[in-house]
């Protein structure tokens, strides 16, 4: 039972009255980049700090690797790899020196601990700062020392708690692009209220709200979800005459013109392309946009944590 | 509770280079020694009494220690949890007794240091005149201990809060409940109505009485064992306070 993954148990955590995680039960394989998904409070952060062992769970439990997190959580703890949110780290210490602590505290001794911080180092690109104090250190290189201490140790396990909050776009794509490189043996969990980033990032989405799972399914799956999904959208001279005589057409379900676009929902099924293509070219009409909706994750996810349709 | 040293020691060494980095330790060093050297020669009547000994250095140190110490271990904690580099620590591979010893021993190991920086009284006093060098080293041996003493209090209180001031103020009235049980002003308020038992076991937690026992050069195994005991439950009621709170 040493392969690698993470198994959920009916992880609970409850807070006086408060229930944070609710029985949540999952599994997670290699290879896989799990993106925790959900509103603020919805009880990702809980469940990350309670899989690394921060957090005592109220009940159930978790495996990583095989090991029990209750029972034998400094066992679990050398498998993972840790970004805490607003990745926290010892200001007055230089890049290099909170390395080689973290590399010590890790178990690496005497020069191993000097070469693998040296290694993290050159991974991150922070070779133009290690004799500087991370307090001096612009948010998106406090972020890599963050992300640096968390694979020091090579863990097969990778669990990061926003780890692209406020950083501005370029560091973000930064980001991303360190955690796609080392996606492919690991175990990558990802918490973040930023659709854009599973899209961008994960094989995997998760969706919790008050503590339950609620969704579990690819990116794509979840798109496919939206009512936009395959549906067309397009800017035309006419909107009003082009809405009626689309509304015909078999394979439209619906039509809706919204601040003069007009966007054709599918029947179930149904493709939409050609047929409005045909339709516009019969009609001569004069067509400055159109478009293919590949669906809404925003929208997916407002239905889903708030059983919003709209 | 297993205390392998290893973890310890690298908790202890980042703490102590963390002390250097900023203006803490030498504020600290400055003001020890220049308070210890004023309670000594002015208040103390060092040179008037005219007797080749340390008695008025150290008779002193209770009181420097009340405040000093707890200005030194009032950050131990609260400062992890305030910038969240406790969640850091804590899920790194090592016990929270670990984590909690090796910080405190980082914080003893430095008023340790402060005390060593006293020398220039202990030459004087050799310049001086031949005073027992002996009672001098158990005076030293007594003032580090009741300093761990205190230091463990200001531990433990500073786990309580994640505010640095509040944990000073805690770590100060608490030291001072130890520091003055077995004084008359204490022990009135249990005399006539508790125990005899109860009030020995009230006065025999006085820092005062074990510190003057050492430091007049008398190493009695109990003092030791006392002051081994207290920061050792100290340290312990921090180790849960801290698993209890570290989530707030």
């Amino acid at each position: 039972m040493n392969d690698l993954c993470i198994e959920a148990r009916a992880l609970s955590k409850h807070y006086g009255g408060l229930v944070a995680v609710d029985e949540l039960s999952f599994e997670v394989g290699a290879g896989e980049v799990l993106g925790f998904l959900g509103p603020n409070g919805a009880g990702k952060s809980t469940t990350m700090k309670m899989l690394t062992g921060f957090l005592a769970p109220t009940s159930g439990t978790a495996l990583v690797n095989g090991h029990d997190i209750v029972e034998d959580s400094l066992a679990a703890r050398r498998s993972i790899g840790y970004l805490p949110e607003g990745a926290p780290s010892y200001g007055e210490m230089t890049v290099r020196r909170f390395l080689e602590f973290i590399a010590r505290a890790r178990g690496f001794e005497g020069k191993s601990a000097i070469t693998s911080a040296g290694a993290a180092i050159e991974r991150l690109n922070l070779d133009r700062v290690p004799e500087q104090t991370i307090e001096t250190l612009s948010k998106g290189f406090k972020r890599r020392v963050g992300l640096a201490q968390a694979i020091i140790h090579d863990p097969s396990v990778l669990i990061l708690d926003e780890p692209t909050d406020g950083l501005d776009p370029n560091q973000k794509h930064e980001v991303r692009h360190l955690i796609r490189d080392m996606s492919s043996e690991k175990i990558i969990v990802i918490s973040t209220h930023l659709l854009e980033e599973v899209d961008a990032l994960c094989n995997r989405a998760m969706i919790i709200s008050d503590g339950r799972l609620l969704v579990d399914d690819t990116p794509q799956g979840l798109i496919a979800r939206s009512r936009y999904h395959d549906a067309i959208t397009l800017v035309v001279e006419q909107p009003e005459k082009a809405a009626s005589v689309l509304s015909e057409l078999p394979q439209a379900r619906k039509v809706e013109l919204r601040e003069g676009e007009l966007t054709v929902f599918p029947a179930d099924g149904k493709k939409l392309f050609e047929v409005i293509s045909d339709t516009v070219r019969e009609n001569n009409w004069q067509v400055s946009e159109l478009r293919l909706e590949a669906g809404r994750l925003d929208e997916v996810f407002r239905q889903v944590t708030q059983g919003e349709v709209s | 509770m297993a205390t392998s040293i290893g973890p310890v020691l690298n908790v202890t060494r980042r703490e102590l280079s963390g002390y250097f980095s900023t203006p803490v330790a030498w504020v600290f060093i400055v003001i020890f020694l220049v308070m210890s050297g004023v309670f000594t020669f002015y208040i103390g009547s060092f040179y008037e009494r005219g007797i080749a000994d340390l008695e008025p250095f150290f008779q002193f140190h209770p009181w420097l220690y009340l405040f000093l110490v707890p200005a030194i271990g009032m950050r131990l904690w609260a400062e992890e949890r305030r910038s969240g580099t406790v969640e850091l620590l804590l899920t790194l591979p090592l016990t929270a007794w670990q984590a909690v010893v090796g910080k405190f021993l980082a914080a003893w190991f430095f008023v340790g240091a402060a005390l060593l920086l006293t020398f220039p009284v202990w030459l004087t006093v050799n310049y001086l005149g031949q005073p027992d060098n002996g009672v001098i080293l158990a005076g030293y041996l007594g003032s580090w201990l009741m300093a761990g003493g205190f230091l463990a209090i200001a531990s433990c209180m500073s786990a309580v809060t994640r505010n640095q001031v509040v944990a000073f103020i805690l770590s100060v009235v608490v030291c001072f409940g130890f520091l003055l049980s077995g004084l008359p002003m204490v022990m009135n308020l249990f005399s006539g109505w508790a125990p005899q038992a109860l009030l020995d076991a009230i006065a025999s937690f006085s820092f005062l009485a074990h510190f003057a026992d050492i430091s007049r050069g008398v190493i009695d195994l109990r003092d030791l064992v006392y002051f081994a005991l207290v920061i050792t439950v100290w340290l312990l009621a921090n180790t849960i306070v801290l698993e209890l709170k570290k989530a707030d």
